[in-house]
């Protein structure tokens, strides 16, 4: 049973706009997929909806086996399981940094003060940035803001990742440093679906490339065939585009 | 809830309560709006003026008649047109100031302060380019502020200046501190003759109310038309 | 004719007979302090429960939330006074009624709920306006983490919605002051209510107002001093508004 199962799932932006088209894939346990495409291809989309943040009006969502869709499912408990990491970093400003690693951990996992901030402090040590505990998301950085964001999201213990262009909103010189920790995320075998553009990360850890256009899945295949000879026009142009550089 | 209700004394008032009262309500709103426009506008263009002390003016009577309840200055002025009446015109003895001129002067007055921070905010808005485009074509600083500044300022304030007119449309309703027979005054001059409170009241907010929602769907409606041509 | 100025008035005794004029303006501003501060927090209260209704997907909710703005907005703050003081007693139950118009302070209670709710109104709008400015993102965070939509609210959304409106909310703040004088319509004996009394007794009538207008203006340099200083101490570092 795959981690994260799509099936034939479809979403219309009111009745005329479709923005994803009958998309089927799977993520399994400890696998690493980067989901690609140009803008407005509905990779964003996607992803969200694996969280349930956003809705869609037919095909089928489970998340280790549990169906988003079923009414008797508890969403805030299955979000709660699954990370996320937002192109903005989305740190809530008016906490300190080890209170947006607390907050969920307390509020949602019900665990005490004690306990949250434990984790907290090893899991900022662990993105290497220990010393900015006390600070508030405005003091820090964008790379280092989003490598709290994931410390905040590992902190839920989950069973899976998902990040939404974690880099395409960071300066150049940022970008690394939280490429350096989602490669490291992905070598201990978390399961985790990126929507990216870093090529040289897909390249490095993914094991699978989907790759979207106009709200469908063009091409789902494994990294080296992906790399070696994409199948479609659609891809190859896209490619050519982002690696011109 | 509705069994003593007597609908007919609203029907047999609806001449006096209109006629008299909301005729000196739309009217005083009109012209003191008018006026107030007028007047913020003067006071605005003398706090962005250079000069300092135009603009100290202007800032300590804007900043003074936006700390002070309205019915206060209604008050204040009330009592003190007649003396300044006395004064401008050199006369023995303080002007008898008719209830209107009284209203008028007052909330002219006052809204020009409200006005005059809308027109500030609408001067302000209108890129400095534009104002520099007008001198490099030779124009003076009249002609910059009234065929440039100023035409661009009101267009894109219109909303509000139409939503603050709303407001003191409203507003004008206390006057009846002074037993002016305006739409609540002569509501409520019906109410105690006839003893019939509930009925003229509940008329008189519902009156106030279809005004007032449908005014402001207007202007609403207006905004997103020049929204959308801008 | 000219005005005869007489400053010593505020030293003589008012007929009354409590204490003197300036005492008989005090206490009207006593008044006036406790009518603003009760109809604040009424307003705070229900503003931030509409506010927040107004924001909600649910469409109902929402209906709801905006036909309480409109009531509040689009009727004039004197004669929502006079339903609340003349009209809505008539229309309860006999006993409910008759309590209502028997309260001891019945200018002061309704006055200050009164401006309350008209106020609450405007600090709805505000709110909704604070909420819808933040990133759609951040409420999306809080779900993603597992919160509930109270807990999103409660613990994401209002400590910054709150913090960004806090320059309007002092505006507020000010015109909750200057509207409780209405209240002197339905009899209530506040700052300015007691100024027009001077006048009439006196007939010092510019002093009587002078007096009054440096007690709000100084009342004003207070709530502006507390607001200040309150939105100093719930800073954000770091934090610049509209990024």
């Amino acid at each position: 049973m795959p981690m994260i199962d799509i099936q034939a799932v479809s979403k219309w932006y009111g009745p005329q706009f479709q923005v994803l088209k009958d998309c089927t894939t799977a993520v399994e346990k400890g696998e690493v997929v980067v989901v690609c495409g140009p803008s407005g291809s509905g990779k964003s989309t996607l992803i969200k909806c694996v969280n349930a943040l956003e809705p869609f009006q037919s095909g089928a969502i489970h998340v280790d086996g549990i169906n988003l869709q079923d009414p008797s499912t508890n969403l805030p408990k299955l979000r709660a399981r699954i990370g996320m990491v937002f192109q903005h970093f989305e740190l809530f400003p008016h906490l300190k940094i080890t209170e947006n690693l607390c907050l969920a951990q307390e509020k949602v996992l019900g665990r005490s003060r004690d306990e949250a901030m434990t984790k907290a402090m090893a899991l900022l040590e662990r993105v290497g940035l220990k010393d900015h505990s006390h600070k508030f998301p405005g003091q820090l950085s964008g790379g280092q803001q989003q490598r709290v964001a994931i410390a905040r999201a590992l902190a839920m213990d989950p069973i899976a990742m998902l990040f939404d262009e974690p880099t395409s909103a960071l300066d150049p010189e940022m970008i690394t440093e939280v490429l350096d920790v989602m490669v490291e995320l992905a070598r201990e075998g978390m399961t985790m679906m990126v929507v990216t553009h870093e090529m040289g990360f897909a390249r490095k850890v993914a094991h699978r490339v989907i790759f979207m256009d106009k709200g469908e899945i063009i091409e789902d295949r494994p990294k080296e065939e992906f790399f070696g000879t994409p199948r479609s026009e659609r891809a190859q142009v896209f490619l050519s585009k982002i690696l011109a550089h | 809830m509705f069994s003593g209700f007597d609908f007919d004394v609203i029907w047999r008032s609806l001449p006096y309560l209109f006629w008299d009262g909301m005729s000196f309500t739309l009217m005083l709103t009109a012209l003191s709006a008018l006026g107030g426009l007028v007047l913020g506008t003067l006071l605005a263009l003398m706090r962005l003026s250079n000069m300092r002390v135009l603009g100290a003016i202007a800032t300590g009577y804007v900043n003074l008649m936006r700390s002070l309840p309205l019915v206060l200055v209604i008050f204040w002025f009330y009592f003190l047109v007649p003396y300044l009446g006395q004064m401008i015109t050199g006369s023995e003895r303080p002007l008898v100031v008719g209830a209107f001129s009284s209203a008028l002067i007052t909330f002219t007055l006052f809204e020009a302060a409200y006005f005059s921070e809308i027109m500030r905010a609408g001067i302000q808005s209108i890129p400095k380019g534009q104002v520099s485009a007008g001198y490099a074509l030779g124009l003076t600083y009249r002609q910059v502020t009234g065929y440039i500044v100023l035409p661009q300022a009101l267009r894109n304030m219109l909303p509000v200046i139409l939503t603050q007119t709303i407001v003191l449309f409203q507003d004008t309703s206390l006057v009846y501190v002074l037993s002016i027979t305006d739409f609540l005054g002569a509501a409520s001059k019906v109410a105690q003759r006839d003893g019939r409170l509930i009925e003229m009241y509940l008329f008189a907010a519902l009156v106030y109310f279809l005004i007032s929602f449908a005014a402001s769907r207007l202007v609403r409606a207006l905004q997103a038309k020049t929204a959308i041509i801008r | 004719m000219t005005y005869n100025w007489n400053w010593g008035i505020f030293w003589e005794m008012s007929p009354e007979a409590t204490g003197t004029y300036l005492d008989m303006l005090l206490m009207g501003l006593r008044w006036t302090i406790a009518t603003a501060l009760l109809a604040w927090v009424v307003a705070l209260f229900f503003g931030s429960i509409v506010g927040v209704m107004r924001t909600l997907p649910g469409r109902t909710v929402s209906i709801i939330a905006s036909a309480y703005v409109e009531f509040f907005r689009n009727i004039p703050l004197l004669v929502q006074l006079f339903l609340w003081y003349f009209v809505l007693p008539e229309l309860l139950p006999k006993t409910a009624g008759m309590w209502l118009k028997q309260l001891p302070n019945a200018p002061f209670w309704t006055g200050a709920i009164g401006v309350g709710l008209y106020m609450s109104a405007r600090i709805a709008e505000q709110l909704r306006a604070g909420i819808k400015s933040l990133p759609r993102g951040q409420a999306m965070a809080g779900t993603a983490l597992g919160l509930t939509t109270v807990q999103t609210y409660r613990y994401v959304l209002l400590p910054m919605a709150f913090r960004i409106i806090m320059p309007p909310l002092t505006s507020e703040a000010l015109n909750t002051v200057k509207n409780t004088s209405v209240a002197l319509t339905i009899g209530l004996m506040e700052l300015t209510a007691r100024a027009r009394a001077m006048q009439e007794f006196s007939f010092q009538v510019f002093e009587a107002f002078t007096a009054a207008t440096i007690l709000y203006l100084l009342l004003n340099a207070v709530v502006v001093f507390g607001m200040r200083r309150l939105e100093k101490s719930i800073a954000v570092p770091g934090y610049i508004a509209g990024k």
